[in-house]
């Protein structure tokens, strides 16, 4: 199970829907505690791959990815996972995801943005073993005592 | 010459477990030689058979990636980082 708050996930979607208009599929990393289920916060990255393929696959920019690990280690976090869109298929890893999955405890979120509404699913990658977890989000903050009537 | 390399979460089970490394060298390549001795599991992790550095990794003197400098051929000195970064792509 992965556990994300609404704004984070509302952030990989409208990145996704911009990227979407070149098009090109968008990406960027996770980042929370190792072995926890909760995404603290999200690094949208640079897709390079060539322009004239963005739209069918992402290179997640090597200098994006340091800046991200450098501000989730000063945080007291890890990368723990990565999302990335779909333009034209559905939310489903595809067969370069599965082989090129680099790392087995991380989450992979994808996110179709075929249909006019967008789907985000995610997933786990053992071994090019594909396994769906729960994608939740988390519940709002409770109001406070002082805003209670 | 000590050099500090940092690995990333996939790699650290075949350092013991660890974070942040010393290995001794001139070049990226010399560091990666030693880092293989100390902890033989990374052998074929970062470079690979042919001797050139893995496509699946990201490796970086500092804030460069040295793909864009002198690859393994990167000189390094006491003062400089080298982190190890999954190259993340995919379709």
């Amino acid at each position: 199970m992965l556990r994300i708050s609404r704004a984070n996930w509302q952030a990989i979607i409208d990145h996704a829907l911009s990227e979407a208009t070149k098009p090109a599929e968008a990406c960027g990393l996770l980042a929370g505690e190792l072995g926890d289920i909760d995404v603290k916060a999200i690094f949208p990255c640079a897709n390079a791959a060539p322009p004239e393929k963005q739209d069918l696959v992402y290179e997640l920019d090597s200098g994006d990815y340091l800046r991200a690990d450098r501000e989730a280690q000063a945080n007291g976090w890890e990368i723990i996972g990565v999302y990335h869109s779909h333009t034209h298929t559905e939310a489903l890893p595809s067969p370069t995801d599965i082989a090129q999955a680099p790392d087995p405890a991380w989450h992979y979120i994808l996110v179709s943005v075929r249909h006019p509404a967008p789907v985000v699913r995610s997933f786990m990658i053992v071994d090019g073993k594909v396994a769906e977890e729960p994608l939740v989000l988390e519940r709002p903050a409770a109001p406070s005592a002082d805003s209670r009537h | 010459m000590s050099v500090e390399v940092r690995l990333p979460t996939v790699l650290r089970q075949h350092a013991a477990g660890q974070s942040s490394v010393k290995a001794n060298g001139t070049t990226i390549g010399e560091v990666f030689e030693d880092l293989v001795r100390q902890f033989p599991l990374l052998a074929g992790q970062v470079i690979t058979e042919d001797g050139v550095l893995h496509k699946f990794v990201n490796v970086y003197r500092n804030d460069d990636d040295v793909r864009f400098l002198d690859k393994l051929a990167t000189p390094v000195t006491e003062a400089d980082v080298v982190t190890i970064l999954p190259a993340v792509a995919g379709g």
